[in-house]
């Protein structure tokens, strides 16, 4: 094997949260700072000619190669595991910029109960009324210790959005439902879309407070406190799964990138697969990783930071071995608990009279409201503990995946003439009321290492151990009856939902919002990193991003992934801060 | 070296079609004379034909416009399957190969060029039989994995960018209204409110002004 210089700093993954660090590390202190990133090198140039719906939508280009690595599925612990073949209910970037590259720009807060949860509820229902083997937890910080740094990422991507609440204000067409925010978004919502009118319209009619989806699509032109500019988006309809072709959506790519390129103690390489964090008497010494020529290397390094996608953090602290292992049976052991996903629920479809022009949109385009998120305007009486958001989007219709769409029994066969009338009759004139739940944390469902399958180095893959439950169903049914009393009050068409009971399906994609397995606490006893991120067993190990959250909220994770990033990177910079500039 | 094989096709049946766009204006494409050969890159000349006529099925060309053929559809789908696509370059193919139940997905070991030769198996004769007769064969596999493919792969090729060897002229996009990549629609977003907005389909060598190739096109993958 092939020893390296040491640095100071090795990072693994290129994405939001890595690029947040070195930034942070290299801006603040004279250390020196090494991104190791398994994917390609990308630039901003790349991307107008990827605006293909084939390849980077439908063959998902943008993402890992899942040939490569994968996870592997099973429902319960009584069942056996295979593994994810293809691409389906989540989407794992790769490259230069992660999934940051990729994503729709959707840039939330979470409520102030989220991070007191576990608090919250047992407050708020009292124990016996919870869902059985509930699991979730307090973060161990408070929406008030985030704040700044919500506001900090909010700065560096151009958030646009309207305030619900400054400084205790409650402001009508924001969410007054969120916590205080110390100032206004740094940019105004995005342009609202015919279907974001008209919901708009019936929610407000209803007596609910519908506002503009907080979006990291920059409303018009910015320039962020590193000096950065983008420009204004153009509402394409490319961004979800696709990089944007003229920088409007904050990428780490057109956002933290251009800042790193400019420090001397910044170095990036590309095509490099870590394998393990080589430690010893709870002191990480480096990383062991393959480069792009499939050389074994060990680069060795004062500090290590785990910030790759949530799957990658979890498998590399179990193939290093650091840690122990969560068992449900017991609940003993921490690494690999607390895995989530999101509550996806069951659209309510709107058919329109004449067309929406749904091709125009940009990736976070949508109106939504918030008075059903968290526990808000639940009695106690609906079976369930927290719901969600009931929200509309333009993020831009593309052809192959949106054709075949028509009423129920409008085509008898899914092929076909009167299949082919039927689609193009309905094509640009469906929408949908959708909602997107929080997914509770439970003592079923966590990460492990398969015990049969590998990746193409012959590590074990991450097992996922997960299943919907009783609560998400109930969700899903609750949400439902919100979603068609806006669909009536729109006075347009619409069907009802579909809503049995469903198993996870790996099959249908659903969000690219995993988390948990690395989760942050106050002990060493119920979470694998304290509320700095740093390992407990580990202390020069950090673990940041998704992995860290005890329980997802309702809403889109990487504004949060990145407030406690940033975080975690006051904490670590403060022994080694420079007294003054120039200082080293 | 295995003899070149090609799909010979009339020019005019390409993209050549009176068709309707969304807005039922006619529209007629530069129609051409005499027959194009299309050089194949994974199937046979009789597997194409026999491919091409079961898309023009599913896809059928009608009174609500073209279908399949006159797009292309078979060439795209020859071209992917050619492709990394095809060769299961992008799917975790390691084993063992496990049957499990439908929230798991296809878990075979079987490639797409794979299911397509065994699927071709069940469609001997399929060229000679009556449309009616196609349909009802059709019907009787529409649980196998190579129809649900055939089907996804004939909706892929009618509406993917023509780089991709379907769609040609851009006649699926016209058939529905969609207008390709344009680079900007901040003028138009919050406009047109219940009224159809169709800007002209370009592709994304028109957009980008320069060719764009496939990732079936991409060498050393």
């Amino acid at each position: 094997m092939k020893i390296l210089k040491p640095v100071n700093v090795v990072i693994v993954g290129g994405g939001w949260t890595g690029l947040a660090m070195a930034k942070e590390i290299t801006g603040r202190t004279s250390l020196s700072v090494l991104v190791l990133e398994r994917g390609a090198p990308r630039k901003t140039s790349d991307y107008a000619a990827g605006m293909d719906e084939l390849d980077y939508a439908i063959r998902v280009r943008m993402m890992q190669n899942i040939a490569d690595e994968t996870i592997t599925h099973r429902h319960s612990m009584r069942d056996s595991s295979v593994p994810v073949r293809q691409y389906g209910s989540f989407l794992p970037g790769s490259g230069v910029g992660g999934a940051g590259e990729h994503w729709n720009g959707n840039s939330f807060r979470f409520l102030e109960s989220q991070f007191v949860l576990a608090t919250h509820l047992r407050e708020k229902f009292g124990a016996a009324y919870l869902p059985e083997n509930i699991a979730v937890q307090d973060w161990g910080v408070t929406y008030d210790d985030l704040e700044p740094y919500y506001w900090r990422g909010e700065q560096m991507m151009g958030v646009s959005g309207k305030a619900g609440n400054i400084r205790g204000q409650k402001i009508e067409g924001g969410n007054i439902f969120e916590g205080p925010r110390s100032s206004e978004y740094p940019l105004p919502p995005l342009k609202t879309s015919y279907v974001g009118l008209r919901f708009k319209e019936a929610a407000e009619k209803l007596g609910f407070h519908p506002h503009p989806n907080p979006a990291a699509n920059a409303s018009e032109a910015y320039r962020n406190p590193d000096g950065i500019t983008r420009a204004g988006c153009a509402y394409c309809g490319y961004c979800e799964r696709f990089g944007c072709m003229i920088g409007a959506k904050a990428q780490p790519t057109n956002t933290l990138l251009p800042v790193l390129a400019r420090r001397k103690t910044f170095t990036m390489q590309t095509g490099c697969w870590v394998r393990r964090v080589v430690h010893k008497n709870r002191h990480a010494a480096g990383v062991q990783y393959v480069d792009a020529n499939g050389e074994d290397i060990f680069q060795p390094a004062d500090g290590v930071v785990l910030a790759t996608f949530t799957l990658n953090n979890v498998r590399l602290l179990a193939l290093s071995k650091i840690g122990t292992q969560y068992d449900p049976a017991t609940a003993k052991g921490t690494l690999g608990k607390n895995l989530t996903h999101q509550v996806g629920g069951a659209g309510t479809r709107l058919f329109f009279d004449h067309p929406l022009n749904l091709f125009m949109g940009s990736g976070a385009l949508g109106m939504l409201f918030a008075d059903f998120d968290g526990d808000n305007g639940l009695t106690g009486s609906e079976g369930i503990v927290r719901a969600g958001h009931i929200a509309v989007g333009s993020s831009g219709n593309r052809p192959i995946a949106s054709f075949g769409q028509y009423p129920n029994g409008a085509a008898t066969s899914n092929w076909g003439s009167q299949w082919k009338a039927a689609s193009i009759e309905w094509r640009d004139r469906i929408s949908g009321v959708g909602f997107t739940g929080e997914h509770l944390a439970y003592r079923q469902n966590f990460m492990d290492l398969d015990p049969t399958y590998t990746d193409k180095l012959g590590d074990p893959l991450l097992r996922f151990t997960l299943d919907w439950t009783e609560h998400e169903h109930r969700q899903r049914v609750f949400a439902a009856g919100i979603q068609l009393k806006v669909a009536k009050a729109m006075g347009v068409k619409f069907e009802e939902p579909h809503l049995a009971p469903v198993k996870y399906n790996v099959v249908q994609y659903q969000t690219t919002h995993i988390q948990g397995g690395a989760i942050m606490g106050t002990s060493p006893e119920n979470s694998v990193v304290n509320t700095n991120l740093q390992h407990w067993d580990v202390p020069n190990l950090w673990v940041v991003g998704a992995s860290a959250f005890p329980q997802n909220a309702s809403l889109n994770p990487t504004l949060t992934a990145l407030a406690i990033t940033y975080r975690a990177a006051d904490a670590f910079i403060a022994p080694h801060e420079k007294r003054s500039k120039g200082a080293a | 070296m295995k003899r070149r094989e090609f799909l010979s096709v009339p020019a005019k049946a390409l993209g050549g079609t009176l068709l309707y766009t969304l807005a039922r204006e006619p529209l007629r494409l530069q129609a051409q004379d005499g027959n194009v050969n299309i050089p194949l890159r994974f199937f046979s000349a009789a597997e194409a034909h026999v491919i091409a006529a079961a898309c023009a099925r599913i896809f059928p060309t009608d009174a609500n416009g073209p279908g399949a053929n006159e797009a292309g559809v078979v060439i795209y789908i020859d071209r992917q399957l050619a492709g990394p696509y095809g060769r299961d370059k992008y799917r975790y193919t390691k084993g063992p190969f496990v049957e499990s139940i439908p929230e798991h997905g296809y878990q075979g070991k079987e490639s797409p060029r794979e299911i397509y030769r065994a699927g071709l198996q069940t469609l001997v004769g399929f060229g000679d039989l009556t449309p009616e007769q196609q349909d009802d064969k059709l019907r009787s596999i529409e649980r196998t994995t190579f129809f649900q493919m055939l089907r996804s792969h004939t909706i892929e090729g009618m509406f993917s960018d023509p780089m991709h060897g379907g769609n040609a002229g851009l006649i699926g996009w016209q058939l529905i209204g969609f207008p390709g990549p344009q680079m900007s629609y901040r003028d138009e977003i919050d406009k047109h409110f219940g009224m159809p907005y169709r800007p002209k389909p370009v592709s994304l060598q028109q957009v980008v002004g320069h060719p764009v190739h496939g990732w079936e096109d991409e060498k050393d993958i």
